[in-house]
């Protein structure tokens, strides 16, 4: 049984999603609505790691909670440079990549939960598929805001000016 | 009949005197007159059919004219809106439009100042640069901002010029700051824009609940109709929701007052309640709705214990009015800003739909829902397509809605932009911001005072590279930067047709000439169309009406056969007095506007804003019925902390409209209430040492406003401001900052986009 391995590998999939999602917040703090909802998301992505590590110690292993890259004197440095650079056509461009980085990272994440998902199943474990099922669409949420994102600001960003 | 003195104060008594009835009866007629001094109805020359402008109740009145000028307001008791009566908005406003600052000749800006024009100069150098801008960096460069107080003829034409002559994907109203989520959360429910409800609920309920809506200030009619019912024979239990002790929480029979940002948890906690007590219509749920489980799953652990803790309201006091609600036979919910512009704005106006619908009270007298507007042609936006959705409640999703748009106009459909939801109001302002959009034409509207968080937004309006125009009939503190200003006729100087909140459609008559060189609004659109030279696919022009009458018929074609179908309400028959669109109440029968092939909207995430996919919409609803929504309560992006450790929230007061640009030139009015003030609780006054009367600063992380304080009327830990004033007659925000949006943030709902003025941590100090 491997189900330890699955859930440390969704676990560090959701910590790299909150981290990109906080840095991504942080580069585009004249985005008001990314800047506020990268923020909402990242503590799902949090409340999901609380879930996992749970899980994570019923199946005598344990997890790295903690989101690396979030405030400190690197955000202000970014929120900084977005101010900056939030005057300027070019933010849009900036932020269609950041949008593209953010929905891998998502990705990567709701496959993981697919996968520990089909294991529960397997291994007749209703606590955890439970908790998979609980948390798995929260992270899909996410991804499917960043391919909303991507359309709304396509448009301006590509074919204005 | 009833007739009130004409003289009568009603600035003293702003909802004049009662005239009880019981369940069921007729509301009494009471009209009201207000004449300017010494002058008597026998001595008017003639009387112009209208209704008021200055709020989105919709009171029918008589516009009197002597000697070419306004002078005076009668209400009509045949209306059925308003059966006579008027507020006092309505009774004073009229004086602004003999101002003598009235806008009457254009102004182009020149060496940095503002000049008088001649039409042609103003509107070459509009059409010149729109020109400019499309050439070389194409129609998503140039904007439209307009307003909740133009006309339906009005707005269908901007809706076409930007929609299919510019091209652009930005266009939207003021509305977006009033209305938006009333829209949306219809949408998001019923499939479709458009009030269930009726004013006449209020005839028959036995239960009315006011959902973050001061009635008594915003709608002053329509609170009467409230207060008459409460002072006849069998009164409705009143429920009231909101932070303030406003004049509905006194009159109410329970007062909720949950802490900003948590209408959510208060409303999960009530549904809760309503599902274990068996309070529901299960017959109903079943055969009329779809995401009941969900529903039921996602409010199953929310305890009133639960949400009592995170509203600060008494456990006892939610499940009181959960048993009032849920015991009612014919419950009428009203729902506005406190709402809508709060946190989680969409999902918590949800959830009063989801009571309705798991009660199953809609559509039958007394069983009805409003989510109210604010402004008083806010319903004419969202129905023509000049607030961020396609004309005749059309999903911009749905290619045969477009090419059904396209046909009309006679346009390619690729020609309507329909890649994405319309730009939101701030959202335009952000691409100004960044400087993709060059060009932003504001009709009658005040975002340099109305706007979140002000000192960007003149920044923004300021900014080089942005062509600014303005059509407005003051030189407001918008106008003040704008590159042109285009002076613009206003009602009772124009003709044209607007929409109240519960559907009722006015015609409002020309009774004077507009000044000096004043234009109508429409002949402004009409007149730019043809300068541009827009043309449809076989070149004829694009804009095929000339006038309000030949606009209106256009717009009967292009509502046929959708939900807001004007094709049968004419000119003339309007001439005889409001009529609803849709009949007297909508979803009588249970069926809804909500078949994947009719709906406006395939729906959103609530949480995120991102839209359904049309096939996941058409697994969920196949059969069009109503959608029970759900959501989760978060806490908001900006709670209290040490440095700000009160909330402040903005509103309205009865006396003022909108930024005041018309009813600071009422005189009784601007008397009523001449300056800005914050209200704060007693206990946080007592804290903070301060004495109703002194003189406060409120300071949040945005900017500050300078304020006389007014202890008593706000819960603990809420500070109000009241929204209305600017700078225009003030000596500017250098001298003393009092415009409320000094402070409010920059966010929005994630659904709506509906800008969130009732969120926001503040610090108040004493001013020495």
């Amino acid at each position: 049984m491997n189900i330890d391995l699955a859930i440390e590998r969704t676990a560090e999939a959701e910590r790299e999603l909150a981290d990109e999602l906080l840095q991504v917040g942080e580069r585009h703090s004249t985005e008001h609505d990314v800047f506020d909802l990268t923020r909402s998301r990242a503590q799902q992505a949090q409340a999901n790691l609380e879930r996992l590590a749970a899980a994570a110690a019923r199946y005598g292993t344990e997890i790295d909670r903690e989101p690396s890259a979030a405030g400190g004197v690197v955000a202000a440095v970014r929120e900084k440079a977005a101010e900056l650079l939030g005057r300027r056509p070019e933010a849009g461009l900036l932020l269609l990549a950041d949008l593209e980085q953010l929905h891998l990272r998502a990705s990567r994440a709701s496959l993981a939960w697919v996968a520990l998902a089909q294991a529960a199943q397997a291994a007749k474990d209703a606590e955890l598929l439970s908790m998979v099922s609980d948390c798995h669409p929260e992270t899909l949420r996410t991804l499917r805001w960043t391919t909303q994102k991507v359309k709304d600001s396509a448009p301006q960003a590509l074919a204005a000016g | 009949m009833h007739r009130v003195e004409a003289r009568a104060d009603r600035i003293a008594d702003p909802w004049g005197e009662r005239t009880p009835y019981g369940p069921g009866g007729e509301w009494p007629e009471r009209v009201d007159v207000q004449l300017a001094e010494e002058l008597t109805e026998g001595e008017v020359d003639s009387w112009h059919r209208s209704a008021s402008v200055l709020h989105s109740n919709g009171d029918a009145l008589d516009i009197a004219v002597k000697d070419g000028r306004i002078v005076g307001v009668r209400g009509r008791a045949d209306d059925r809106v308003n059966h006579g009566r008027l507020g006092p908005k309505d009774l004073f406003g009229w004086q602004a439009n003999n101002s003598p600052d009235r806008l009457t000749r254009p102004l182009v800006r020149r060496d940095g100042e503002l000049a008088e024009a001649s039409w042609d100069d103003a509107m070459d150098a509009v059409v010149r640069r729109s020109k400019e801008l499309l050439e070389q960096k194409g129609a998503n460069a140039l904007a439209f901002y307009t307003s909740g107080q133009l006309f339906l003829e009005e707005y269908y034409t901007l809706a076409l010029i930007a929609r299919a002559g510019i091209g652009t994907n930005h266009l939207d109203g003021n509305t977006r700051l009033c209305t938006a989520t009333a829209a949306e959360a219809l949408k998001e429910t019923f499939g479709c824009d458009g009030q269930p409800g009726s004013y006449t609920d209020i005839d028959h309920a036995d239960t009315i609940v006011h959902y973050g809506h001061n009635v008594a200030e915003t709608q002053a009619v329509l609170w009467q109709r409230v207060l008459d019912r409460r002072g006849g024979p069998y009164p409705p239990t009143l429920i009231c929701v909101d932070p303030r002790r406003t004049p509905v929480a006194e009159e109410a029979d329970i007062h909720l007052a949950p802490l900003p940002g948590t209408n959510l948890a208060l409303m999960n906690a009530l549904i809760q309640e309503l599902i274990a007590n068996g309070w529901i219509d299960r017959d109903y749920v079943e055969r009329h709705t779809v995401g009941f489980a969900e529903l039921a799953k996602q409010v199953a652990s929310c305890r009133t214990e639960w949400a009592a803790s995170i509203c600060d309201v008494p456990a006892a006091e939610i499940r009181a009015a959960a048993e009032a609600i849920g015991t009612s036979e014919r419950l009428f919910s009203t729902v506005l800003q406190g709402f809508y512009q709060s946190h989680q704005a969409t999902v918590s106006a949800v959830q009063v739909n989801n009571v309705h619908l798991l009660r199953g009270m809609l559509g039958r007298p007394g069983c009805g829902l409003l989510q109210m507007n604010g402004q008083p042609t806010a319903q004419n936006t969202r129905e023509t397509g000049a607030n961020g959705d396609l004309p005749g409640f059309r999903n911009w999703a749905n290619e045969s809605h477009v090419e059904e748009l396209a046909r009309i106009w006679n346009v390619d459909p690729l020609e309507i932009p329909h890649y994405a939801d319309p730009t939101h109001a701030m959202q335009i302002f952000r691409y100004c911001e960044q400087g993709s959009i060059g060009f932003v034409w504001i009709s009658c509207t005040n975002p340099a005072v109305s706007l979140p968080q002000l000192g960007r937004i003149r920044d923004v309006l300021a900014r080089d590279g942005l062509f600014v125009v303005v059509q407005d009939i003051f030189l407001t503190e918008t106008a003040e930067l704008a590159d042109v200003v285009l002076p613009a006729a206003t009602w009772g100087e124009k003709e044209g047709t607007f929409t109240n909140a519960d559907r009722t459609v006015h015609l409002s008559e020309k009774a004077v000439d507009p000044p000096g060189e004043a234009r109508a609004d429409l002949d402004i659109f009409l007149d730019y169309a043809g300068r541009m030279g827009f043309t449809d696919r076989d070149r004829e022009p694009l804009v095929k009406w000339t006038d309000a009458r030949s606009a209106f018929a256009a717009w009967q074609e292009c509502s046929r056969g959708r939900p807001c179908d004007y094709s049968e309400i004419s000119y003339d028959e309007l001439r005889n007095g409001g009529r609803q669109w849709g009949g007297e109440r909508l979803y009588g029968d249970g069926r809804f506007w909500s078949h994947p092939d009719v709906c406006e909207s395939y729906g959103k995430d609530l949480m995120t804003g991102a839209a359904l996919e049309p096939v996941e919409y058409r697994s969920l609803n196949p059969d069009g019925k109503a959608i029970l929504k759900a959501g989760a309560h978060v806490p908001p992006h900006e709670s209290p902390s040490d440095d700000y450790p009160l909330c402040v929230i903005t509103g309205r007061t009865i006396w003022h409209f909108h930024t005041r640009t018309k009813t600071r030139r009422a005189p009784e009015l601007h008397a009523a209430a001449p300056d800005v003030w914050a209200e704060l609780s007693q206990e946080d006054a007592e804290r903070l040492g301060v004495a109703d009367g002194d003189m406060v600063a409120v300071e949040s992380p945005r900017g500050r406003v300078e304020a006389e304080a007014r202890i008593g009327s706000s819960r603990s830990g809420v500070v109000f401001v009241p929204f209305h004033f600017g700078y225009w007659d003030s000596g500017g925000v250098d001298q003393r900052p009092r415009a409320a949006n000094e402070l409010t943030r920059t966010e929005w709902d994630p659904a709506s986009k509906q800008p969130l003025y009732k969120v926001g941590a503040c610090r108040v100090r004493k001013l020495s």
